[in-house]
């Protein structure tokens, strides 16, 4: 977070921040667009159609609870079906955030100062969709906290060993502690807006959550100490959190699934389909808030190339998966790759290998990776196709195992679906709700960026 | 330049000087250091590494306190698995060790993150005397930018080498932009 790391001039796309920006104009800039800006209509229609999306979570749920599990399209020997695969889905979105907050500042990659809070918010969201899919999968949602450890009158505990158990705590710490370093992050950001706030209630209400923050020196250098920590401990969390996630399929005997490649390339995959839904997001709000001095084309080129990157890592484990399946001279695992790549849902396969492997390919060009709407419609293309590598993971690895005669299919219902979007909708509308009450972009991070942040003292006299 | 006085009988919490840039502001740190005072802060849109050492701030209770959590959390969660796993509910698997170590590893892991991480943030706000609802400082009507882009120092009428008048033509021999009496 001292020294911004900079690279040749020529290998760069644009600054970090645009010229002619100052202290006091990116607080009025960023801060106006919560206290000043009215509510325009694109936003209220936004939030609308979300909140739309999200009454299908409100219907499935509730007949999932009437009803029971049995209104979704799992079966035996699919007993993993949509819920796992959206949970894998959300979850890894939501990595890209703790990435972008934690492990960039630790690596001094300041351009990360423009979008962490946002990637933040995301990973809190997802994190939450995410969580919503392994409860409700229990069948009886209202039991979820038999998953916790603690004292009962059925004299039962979990099971320590069992990767279902180290989820929950994985996904749980994994939500308090985003939760924490984003509220850590606010607490300046906030008092800025209790600062420039003309009406009485907004001062209130963000002082309040400000908590009398002064911007004291003092504080700041034991804020620093404690970002830095929080940085230091949401990195290797991160990896957990996914490799946990892997452990779920690793740890079991299925052919598909028992694999050390694993935890890796899962959370490649995690990463990877993290920074393509950052794009998705940032690339719309960046162009409806006039944004683009402060989200610059260097931004997108960066995330393009991290997409990129762990595109790569991800088409490598797809690799590796299919040699691991002929080499291991286990009959099983040689069919499971065979019926993944010929049997039913080989359609899904190839999908997933033309969004995953060859479609970031296009991001080795530097015109698609400066394009904005070329690199949205890619990042569209990038989010399905790692839903579908979930989708094929969990599916084609479960349907067809080892008897002939246990074999069958899996076809999502309509509850499916309603569940599942209906989490678009959640997060979407947190999202809308998220750019309106609070800064999008961390306020004093960005002052930090700004020439006026260098510290010249002049000579004593 | 004149010093925006108050009301001479109500009691000064101290003085406030107001720079334009964050190297004046170090200075200007610097020097108040120099001179002898200590109780004294600086005030600033974001952090300027540069204080920690014209201030000599140097408090690694957040780092010590995160440390101490994370061995909780550590301690904690290979006591709970093993405790519920050997004692609360042994399961006797094919005679296998009911203290098995490698097992534990993640969940003792997630407690390590969750515990120390909790630590560092509350530890980090209590240490800061947060929440505090009110502050003396916030009686400068011009402190509002401080969160913004300006920079101040504030000289505490705590501290023992503070005098009204002495220290305002301390403060003004620093080359502020506005030099302000706090109310207390």
């Amino acid at each position: 977070m001292s020294q911004p790391v900079e690279l040749p001039s020529e290998i760069q796309v644009g600054p970090v921040i645009d010229e002619g920006h100052s202290l006091a104009s990116v607080s009025d800039k960023i801060g106006g667009i919560v206290l000043k800006r009215k509510t325009t209509l694109g936003w209220i229609l936004g939030l609308l159609i979300s909140f739309g999306l999200l009454q299908g979570l409100m219907a499935g749920a509730t007949w999932l609870f009437i009803k029971g599990v049995g209104i979704w399209g799992i079966n035996i020997p699919v007993g993993w079906g949509f819920a796992i695969v959206n949970f894998v889905w959300w979850i890894g979105i939501g990595h890209a955030g703790t990435l972008i907050s934690a492990i960039l500042l630790l690596l001094n990659q300041s351009w990360r100062n423009a979008i962490n809070r946002f990637a933040e918010a995301m990973t809190l969201f997802a994190v939450m969709c995410a969580g919503m899919f392994p409860v409700l999968h229990t069948g009886r949602p209202w039991l979820a906290y038999w998953l916790l450890p603690y004292p009962n009158t059925m004299d039962l505990w979990p099971q320590f060993r069992s990767p279902l158990v180290w989820d929950v705590f994985a996904v749980s710490t994994y939500l308090t502690i985003s939760a924490v370093f984003w509220f850590v992050g606010l607490i300046p950001d906030l008092a800025t807006l209790r600062d420039s706030a003309k009406q009485r209630w907004k001062q209130v209400l963000f002082g309040a959550l400000a908590m009398g923050w002064r911007s004291s020196a003092r504080h700041w250098q034991r804020y620093e100490k404690a970002s830095l920590l929080l940085a230091g401990l949401a990195t290797p969390l991160v990896v957990s959190v996914h490799t946990v996630v892997s452990f779920d399929f690793a740890v079991s005997m299925l052919p598909g699934w028992h694999t050390t490649i694993f935890p890796p390339y899962f959370v490649a995959g995690a990463i990877y389909s993290g920074f393509a839904m950052v794009l998705t997001l940032m690339i719309p709000v960046r162009k409806f808030y006039g944004l683009e001095d402060i989200i610059t084309m260097r931004h997108l080129n960066n995330m393009a190339k991290v997409t990129l990157a762990t595109g790569l890592i991800v088409g490598y484990g797809y690799m590796m998966e299919a040699f691991f399946g002929y080499y291991s001279a286990d009959i099983y695992e040689k069919f499971m790759i065979w019926n993944r790549m010929t049997g039913p849902y080989a359609p899904f396969y190839y999908v997933l290998i033309l969004c995953n492997v060859i479609t970031p390919q296009f991001l080795w060009f530097k015109r698609i990776r400066t394009s904005p709407f070329v690199l949205w419609c890619l990042s569209i293309v990038v989010n399905i196709g790692m839903w579908l590598e979930r989708f094929v993971i969990v599916i084609t690895s479960l349907h067809r195992d080892f008897l002939p005669s246990s074999w069958g299919m899996y076809w999502p219902t309509v509850w499916d679906w309603a569940v599942f979007v209906g989490t678009i909708g959640l997060f979407l509308t947190l999202i809308f709700l998220f750019i309106r009450v609070l800064p999008m972009i961390t306020i004093f991070e960005l002052r930090m960026l700004l020439p006026g942040a260098r510290v010249k003292e002049p000579v004593a006299q | 330049m004149s010093v925006h006085s108050i009301d001479d009988l109500s009691p000064l919490y101290g003085l406030m000087a107001e720079f334009e840039t964050a190297g004046e502001l170090v200075a200007a740190a610097r020097r108040t250091r120099e001179a002898g005072f200590r109780k004294f802060d600086a005030y600033t849109p974001f952090p300027i590494h540069e204080l920690d050492d014209a201030m000599d701030l140097h408090d690694n209770r957040v780092s010590l306190f995160t440390l101490i959590g994370g061995l909780i959390g550590c301690a904690g969660g290979f006591g709970l698995a093993s405790w519920v796993e050997a004692v609360a509910l042994p399961l006797n698997i094919g005679g296998r060790p009911l203290i098995s170590a490698p097992m534990f590893i993640p969940i003792t892991f997630e407690c390590t993150v969750l515990i120390g991480g909790l630590t560092a943030a509350i530890s980090m706000i209590l240490l800061n005397g947060l929440p505090s609802p009110y502050h003396p400082v916030f009686n400068v009507e011009r402190f509002a930018n401080a969160s913004r882009s300006k920079f101040f120092l504030c000289i505490e009428s705590d501290d023992p080498k503070f005098d009204r008048d002495q220290t305002a033509g301390f403060l003004e021999s620093l080359g502020p932009e506005e030099i302000a009496e706090v109310a207390r």
